[in-house]
């Protein structure tokens, strides 16, 4: 029995509560590894500045991992609530990494208690810095187990059934299904990559405040350099992952191209609209697509047209698309930019238009990882499970979950809210140059 | 032992362990709130943030373990309790929000706020309340198939006494394990002040506890009769927990011997606990799901051992790290510095 409102409602509210979470849950994955970076930089060049950025930077760290912890147990428990059938089904097969997770979770948490209540505790910074390697590993794992689930959605594998009941079940190999290691890549180098661009926009912001302390100019060199690393990884998973796609699952690809017939010597296209067969206003690149699928000018890839109609994604993927591969082409820009030219010397680095794009820089990365996460998701309807179990039948029956929906959208306006000032309040009452005063006075620089 | 049995005696285990450490985190929000209500957040605020602060976050982990471990070792549940605790999970999921994400705000935000403070301490009452109702429903006679659909009665699940009594005990548990573990922790830190609210407390909870279960015995043997004769036939185990109940009663009375008060005070909880997941034995939604029909298949329970296994040699090790700096540290327990970021 479908309930067709429900299973609308679910939709909505799944993917209200994701798109609210990735927010959080990718600086938390990010600014560890940040912090860390930071705190060895410190200790490496004996700087007081980088301690004092790590140590900023985890304060902020708290406000974000606190909705990002909550958000995250809201869509646990949401998985089953809404998508009882589905979670009924997967738990037989892929149990095994969500158990996984909550170990991650948990590691995470206790070390990260210890991090921030022995700020002063230990003379030697090194013990210090050895606290924050389980803080950061935590959070990349429970990154990687977690996608590893969502893989699994795209590529299930590791079982059979046999008339309607699941058999020869596999735990590890379902982990290790074909999507995988392209989407854990990008999931972790991309969250490393916003969370660099995000503290970045944080700094040239004080700096374009009139804020023109020496600090705030080796937090922006460190943080550009490190976003440009993980922005040109972030690049080449990208062209793994849609090599990926053509091997596994075109029809995403496909849809997100509007490429509608299948054939050689395929043009990519960028921009433009369509209203189911024809495309407008689109800029082609000659054989792009074809190189993007298979380092091949003339191969051939595999149209739209081939496939059933009830189970091809919908055609606005390709918008965010376009949203998430500009992006993150702007930002390697951006980032190689300003690295050149503080090396070479180059003016406009310090220009205030400059520091403007730098600001820029943090919301759109976050814009693009919504968007890469949307193109991914919807790009794999109808299915929940590819290929064994549409989103519809994975529904719950209830009949309450448009309250819930309600509801829950007044929790996030709230926590959005709440995060945004509290971390507003917490940097103006202790600016930079009062921390510096107060620990140089001996205060512990504590608020 | 069978994996089945193994699996739900995991899981009840670290349910136990969100009851205690989330009690102990609850029950300080509540008297946090009323101190502040009543003028009197001085005393007990400072015990209270210094405890909560590095552990907040893995108190939210015990829960989480739960629930996911339950799907995995138990994947029909998801088909059950998913559909019938929309509503219920949703609210406690909305509570638990506003409370994680509020600890945090205020201890780094805006110290001392009396709003953030109320809201916090009233999500502590409300969201035992709410999960209890799961407890509830595992009983039996509250959620019927329609179209091969569980379906949840909410009327009959609110005008049940069992539903009510059973939320009484989780408060007047909550509000007993926080005030006895807060009891020590203050003595622990020299605070006689709070040593001596927080005593109070206790003493003041024990009384609705020990009514409130035996409420809870009476409406069982009307509404499960299999469930309370299995209850009857492990009483002495129901006996041996309201001995240690009673002399941890007693030690606080007598001001003394808190560390003996603490250890008799898990001992209670942990026995009737596993007495009654015992007796609960082998329903977990009577009569739909056994833990026999619900389990996995053998390939993923050995797969889910073997990762537990592997995560506690991570855990223990961490765990221990954390109470040794922050509940066995004098210097950290008596506010000796401020150490936080």
């Amino acid at each position: 029995m479908e309930n067709e409102s429900a299973v609308f409602f679910s939709r909505v509210l799944t993917e209200l509560t994701l798109s609210f979470h990735i927010i959080y849950a990718t600086i938390g994955v990010g600014v560890p590894l940040m912090i860390m970076i930071a705190q060895w930089v410190g200790i490496k060049k004996n700087d007081e500045h980088y301690i004092l950025l790590a140590r900023r930077w985890a304060r902020g760290f708290v406000i974000t991992v606190a909705v990002g912890v909550v958000t995250g147990t809201a869509i646990g428990l949401q998985l089953s609530l809404l998508w009882p059938n589905f979670m009924q089904l997967a738990g037989n097969v892929i149990a095994l990494p969500l158990f996984l997770e909550t170990f991650a979770f948990f590691f995470e948490a206790i070390f990260l208690g210890i991090y921030l209540y022995t700020w002063d505790r230990f003379e030697n910074q090194k013990k210090h810095l050895l606290l924050l390697i389980p803080v950061a590993i935590g959070a990349s794992m429970s990154a990687v187990f977690i996608t590893i689930v969502n893989a699994f959605m795209n590529a299930p594998q590791g079982f059979d059934i046999v008339d309607g009941q699941l058999v020869n079940i596999q735990p590890i190999v379902a982990m290790l299904n074909p999507a995988m290691p392209t989407k854990v890549a990008h999931v972790v180098v991309t969250a490393y990559m916003t969370a660099a661009f995000v503290l970045a926009a944080i700094g040239a912001f004080k700096m374009l405040k009139g804020s023109n302390h020496v600090y705030h100019k080796k937090a922006l060199f460190l943080l550009m350099k490190v976003g440009l690393v993980f922005a040109i990884a972030s690049a080449i998973i990208g062209d793994f992952s849609a090599k990926y796609l053509v091997e596994y699952q075109p029809e995403k690809l496909a849809a997100a191209e509007w490429h509608f017939e299948t054939g050689k010597n395929a043009s990519l296209v960028l921009f433009g609209v369509t209203n189911g067969e024809e495309v407008k206003y689109a800029i082609k690149v000659p054989y792009a697509l074809s190189i993007l699928a298979h380092t091949n000018p003339t191969a051939e890839v595999t149209g739209l047209n081939e496939f059933p109609e009830d189970e091809i994604p919908p055609l606005y993927i390709h918008y965010l698309f376009d949203t998430m591969v500009m992006i993150g082409m702007f930002m390697v820009l951006v980032s190689a930019a300003y690295v050149l030219g503080k090396i070479r010397g180059w003016s406009f680095v310090g220009a205030r238009w400059f520091r403007w794009v730098i600001v820029a820089g943090g919301p759109l990365s976050i814009i693009a990882i919504e968007a890469g996460w949307w193109l991914a998701e919807v790009g794999r309807q109808p299915w929940i499970l590819r290929k064994y179990m549409k989103v519809a039948e994975a529904a719950t029956t209830s009949d309450h979950v448009d309250i819930m929906l309600i509801l829950f959208c007044g929790l996030y306006i709230v926590l959005g809210i709440g995060s945004v000032v509290v971390l507003r309040r917490m940097f103006r009452h202790n600016p930079i140059e009062q921390e510096i005063e107060d620990r140089k006075a001996g205060k512990g620089g504590d608020f | 032992m069978t994996l089945e049995i193994l699996g739900i005696s995991v899981l009840w285990l670290f349910l136990l362990g969100y009851l205690i450490i989330g009690s102990i985190d609850f029950g300080a929000g509540f008297f946090n709130a009323y101190g502040v209500l009543t003028g009197r957040e001085h005393i007990l605020t400072n015990i209270i943030q210094r405890y909560l602060s590095p552990v907040w976050e893995v108190t939210n982990v015990f829960l989480v373990f739960f629930f996911v471990g339950t799907i995995g070792f138990f994947p029909k549940t998801a088909f059950y309790y998913g559909t019938t605790l929309l509503v219920p999970a949703s609210i406690a999921i909305i509570l638990l929000a506003i409370r994680g994400s509020y600890y945090a705000f205020e201890s780094y935000g805006s110290r001392g706020h009396k709003g953030y403070s109320f809201m916090y301490g009233m999500a502590g009452l409300l969201i035992p309340a709410s999960l209890s109702v799961v407890l509830t429903i595992s009983e039996g006679g509250f959620v019927s198939m329609v179209n091969d659909n569980p379906v949840l009665d909410y009327r009959a699940l609110f005008t049940s006494p069992l539903t009510w009594s059973i939320v009484v005990l989780a408060i007047a548990a909550v509000l007993y394990i926080s005030a006895v573990f807060l009891t020590w922790y203050a003595d622990k830190a020299g605070d006689r002040t709070a040593t001596k609210l927080l005593r109070k407390y206790a003493l003041i909870w024990a009384g609705p506890l020990a009514i409130a279960v035996i409420g809870i015995m009476f409406e069982l043997s009307k509404h499960n009769v299999e469930h309370f004769d299995r209850m009857v036939d492990i009483a002495w185990l129901f006996g041996l927990s309201a001995i240690m109940f009673v002399i941890t009663v007693w030690f606080v009375w007598k001001q003394q011997h808190y560390n003996w008060a603490l250890g008799l005070l898990i001992g209670q909880f942990t026995l009737a606990f596993f007495a009654y997941g015992i007796s609960h034995y082998p329903y977990l939604l009577y009569p739909h799901l056994t833990i026999y029909d619900g389990f996995t298949n053998p390939t993923m329970a050995i797969a889910l051992v073997v990762a537990f296994v592997l995560g506690l040699c991570l855990l223990i090790p961490s765990i221990y790290l954390l109470l040794k700096l922050f509940l066995f540290n004098k210097d950290y327990v008596r506010g000796k510095g401020d150490h936080h970021a």
